[in-house]
């Protein structure tokens, strides 16, 4: 089969559409240099009345919102999930890492839940604190005027708070916590967890006359078709179109591998067409890898050549290694004061109006690094489960359990909104012995070779699992509720999470200054090949107990300034 | 062709093959095309394609329907908020039990067991037994015994069921009605009533109430100092 060759040249060819991959399409394009976009999945716009779900009621759909198709709810706007026919991935021995990929322009940014928070100084620097992994080579100051002008341009809610390691940025004003939020908020405060306004990026107050403000529908999972939430498409990609860029999107196009020259030097990549099964290159000066830190990983892993035998920067050995998830685990309760409660609209934005960044000093635990509260409940929207088991909280009252009748219709109404949960979300420590790499084994329907996991918890993230329950449990308490089903033990790893679960997977492309321990420099530049750069959270050092987009977009945004630099130079 | 015309032509274009192959009922264009635009909820064309097969395929049959639909109505009597067949309950079990393949040997083995028992005992098929042994039946499966670490088949089969009768009428539009959810539209969130708060002993923290969104300005752009202070 020919490899069928685009006579069109770009300056840059970005792999991927999700937040790094749109943040550098805005930036360049912006700079006015000639882009392609390959994405794998097909053209969403939340817009389109065609692929919109934002608003369908249950009963539009015969499953009533189950998840058969999507994971998180069929009315969840990620076309994925942890499983996607025909694009599998294997383990090594019993090690156990689900891997979520979201294939649409867009990618994961359509249905992430928009918590959008800095890494503070402490967090580029955790080798200083606990000698553990490594220290980023760059520091807060470094990305800060980034942190600030994404603030600007893509908007987030939330409070000046002044915390040295929760750094405050250009705030949108936050929404009023909602009642079972202000629940928590005593529970917590009383056990000395601090409690501040979320920050998300949902647009609370209008910050141009291009986007939608929020109308308090509580399903940016569900991608806003008003734009008022963030999303790589919708906020990136489309202005960077229609402020006159010069922006080609590939879409339904399945990047295999990165060619380059004899020098060793990236020329294009090539990608199998989904829709005629053909392949194809395109050729760029500058190739910017945004697929997800796994894919990205893959991408490079693929591209063997003689001048990169090992595959594409990777003279060290390191792409594939470090690879890491945020360590999460969760808790409900039941809230009896919460009980037949007043009905009122309580949609609010999608997410959570409050939470708790980490608020200890590790040198009085038995872990290391810190974790985040998320906090979730209320009157919500009705969906495939509702109403399972309508009684069984009648255990805590002393009443019956079970029957039939229209008791049960007031079982259920008196229920409605008194149970609630807690996320913990935590650093990890990033390890080599954590990894993927080719499966050289397995195929994907495409014909490239897929990739195979290994990755162990340590003591690290299981005695911080088992720290989750102790505050969940004092917390829980302190509202007035009652622990819904039993603690985790060691058995079950503190009820520690499956790694991947959290979505975070960041550290497979790590930088650093030393080119024989890390894949790119401080500009997520390859130290192998000086016109490929890696802008998805491939590159980080350490994922710190925040969401990872935020830097995704700070670090993509100073790449690409570094780009267009370098090219006016002519130094790549 | 018009927009619309445009996707019913991909989706029945995309099904063909397979519901000629995999479906137990003939339908005729008309029906499925109105069965295609009687869900719109963002479909994939795959994902279409595969609520569409499931929608024409059927698992149980019309006596298994009756005693379900029975069975509901005892569970959720009708009363003036809304009826199982409001909600459309026994499709929607039809449904699930083609989405989830699990459901189908607890489901109808479920339901011969009922009928085997009402033989037995009452020498008539369940949905003609009287109401009196009918409830009588289900007082022996309704009530999970909370000593118990399994429970009994008949139990399980009558909680799986009921289950799938509530989620079915409180997802539906009469139930999300009945349960009193006020979303899913347009609005204006300014915190939780002054009422509840009231009610609850809890209030807006003043320290806090500065950080909040004051809604009369929400159409402002928002324009701050080079401190991050927000100006407008």
């Amino acid at each position: 089969m020919q490899i069928i060759e685009n006579e069109k040249k770009y300056d840059v060819v970005i792999v991927g559409s999700g937040a790094g991959g749109g943040m550098a399409t805005k930036v360049l394009a912006d700079a006015g240099l000639k882009v392609a976009v390959i994405e794998a999945g097909p053209f969403f716009d939340p817009a389109n009345p065609e692929q919109q779900t934002q608003l369908k009621w249950p009963y539009q759909s015969p499953r009533r919102g189950a998840g058969t198709t999507r994971a998180f709810g069929e009315f969840d706007m990620a076309y994925g999930g942890w499983e996607i026919n025909g694009e599998p991935y294997t383990q090594i021995g019993d090690s156990q890492f689900d891997w979520f990929r979201s294939r649409m322009l867009g990618g994961r940014t359509n249905h992430w839940g928009r918590i959008s928070l800095r890494f503070g100084p402490r967090d580029f620097k955790g080798k200083d604190r606990d000698g553990l992994g490594d220290n980023w080579p760059i520091s807060y100051e470094d990305i800060k005027p980034y942190y600030d002008k994404v603030d600007q341009l893509v908007g987030v809610f939330g409070s000046k708070e002044g915390l040295y390691n929760e750094p405050d940025g250009y705030f949108l004003p936050a929404p009023k916590p909602r009642l079972h939020e202000l629940y928590y908020k005593k529970g917590a405060e009383k056990a000395g967890v601090k409690v501040i306004p979320s920050r998300l990026s949902i647009l609370t107050k209008r910050i141009n006359n291009e986007r939608g403000i929020c109308f308090y529908c509580n399903q940016c999972s569900r991608s806003c078709s008003v734009y008022g939430d963030f999303s790589a498409g919708s906020c990136l990609i489309f202005p960077a179109q229609k402020s006159g860029g010069q922006v080609d999107l590939y879409v339904n196009s399945m990047v295999r591998e990165v060619t380059v020259n004899e020098e060793g030097k990236a020329t294009g990549v090539l990608y199998i067409n989904k829709e005629d099964r053909k392949e194809y290159r395109v050729s760029g000066k500058v190739i910017i890898l945004a697929a997800s830190a796994c894919s990205s990983a893959r991408i490079l892993l693929n591209s063997k050549s003689t001048a990169h035998p090992n595959g594409l920067g990777n003279s060290s050995g390191m792409v594939g290694k470090y690879l890491h998830d945020s360590t999460g685990s969760d808790r409900m309760a039941f809230v009896p004061e919460l009980m037949n409660r007043k009905r009122y609209n309580e949609d609010g934005v999608g997410g959570m109006h409050l939470y708790s960044p980490w608020w200890l000093d590790n040198k009085k635990l038995d872990f290391p690094r810190g974790y985040h509260i998320e906090v979730w409940g209320g009157m919500g929207m009705p969906s495939y489960g509702t109403g399972f088991n309508p009684n069984d909280l009648n255990k805590y009252l002393g009443l019956k359990i079970g029957g039939y009748g229209n008791g049960l219709r007031e079982d259920v109404k008196k229920f409605y909104g008194s149970v609630m949960g807690m996320s913990g979300r935590g650093e990890s420590i990033a390890m080599e012995s954590n990894y993927c790499e080719i499966d050289p084994t397995t195929v994907d329907e495409y014909g490239i070779p897929v990739l195979r996991f290994h990755y162990k918890w340590s003591d690290h993230e299981r005695k911080q699992a088992r720290h989750m329950h102790d505050t969940f449990e004092e917390i829980i308490h302190n509202m007035g509720g009652t622990v819904l089903g039993s603690k985790p033990g060691a058995d079950r790893d503190y009820g520690l999470l499956n790694p991947g679960r959290i979505i975070h997977e960041v550290g497979t492309t790590r930088m650093g200054s030393d080119p024989t321990k890390s894949v790119v420099n401080e500009f997520e530049q390859l130290h192998d090949a000086d016109n490929v750069f890696i802008v998805d959270a491939g590159p980080f050092v350490s994922q710190a107990d925040k969401n990872p987009t935020w830097t995704i977009l700070a670090l993509s945004w100073r790449t690409s300034e570094f780009i267009i630099q370098e090219l006016k130079k002519q130094n790549i | 062709m018009n927009r619309r015309e445009s996707i019913r032509s991909l989706l029945l274009g995309s099904m063909a093959g397979g519901l000629a192959l995999e479906s137990c009922v003939n339908v005729s264009e008309e029906v499925l095309s109105d069965r295609v635009w009687s869900y719109q909820y963002g479909r994939t064309p795959a994902e279409a394609a595969y609520d569409q097969k499931l929608l024409n395929a059927e698992f149980l049959d019309a006596s298994e329907k009756n005693t379900i639909r029975r069975l509901a109505n005892l569970i959720l009597p009708p009363n003036e908020k809304g009826t199982v067949e409001q909600a459309g309950v026994t499709e929607f079990i039809e449904f699930m039990s083609k989405d989830f393949p699990s459901l189908q040997t607890p489901l109808r083995g479920g339901l011969m067991w009922l009928e085997n028992h009402c033989n037995r005992h009452f020498g008539n098929a369940f949905v003609n037994c009287t109401e009196e042994q009918q409830l009588s039946t289900l007082d022996q499966i309704a009530y999970p015994d909370p000593e118990a670490k399994e429970q009994k088949q008949e139990v399980q089969f009558f909680s799986l069921l009921r289950n799938l009768v509530l989620t079915g009428y409180f997802t539906s539009e009469v139930g999300i009605k009945e349960l009193g959810y006020e979303g899913n539209q347009p609005n204006v969130w300014d915190g939780v009533p002054d009422d509840v708060l009231a009610d609850h002993g809890l209030s807006y923290d003043d320290d806090w109430m500065p950080k909040f969104v004051d809604q009369s300005k929400r159409n402002d752009i928002a324009q701050w100092d080079n401190e991050g202070n927000l100006l407008s």
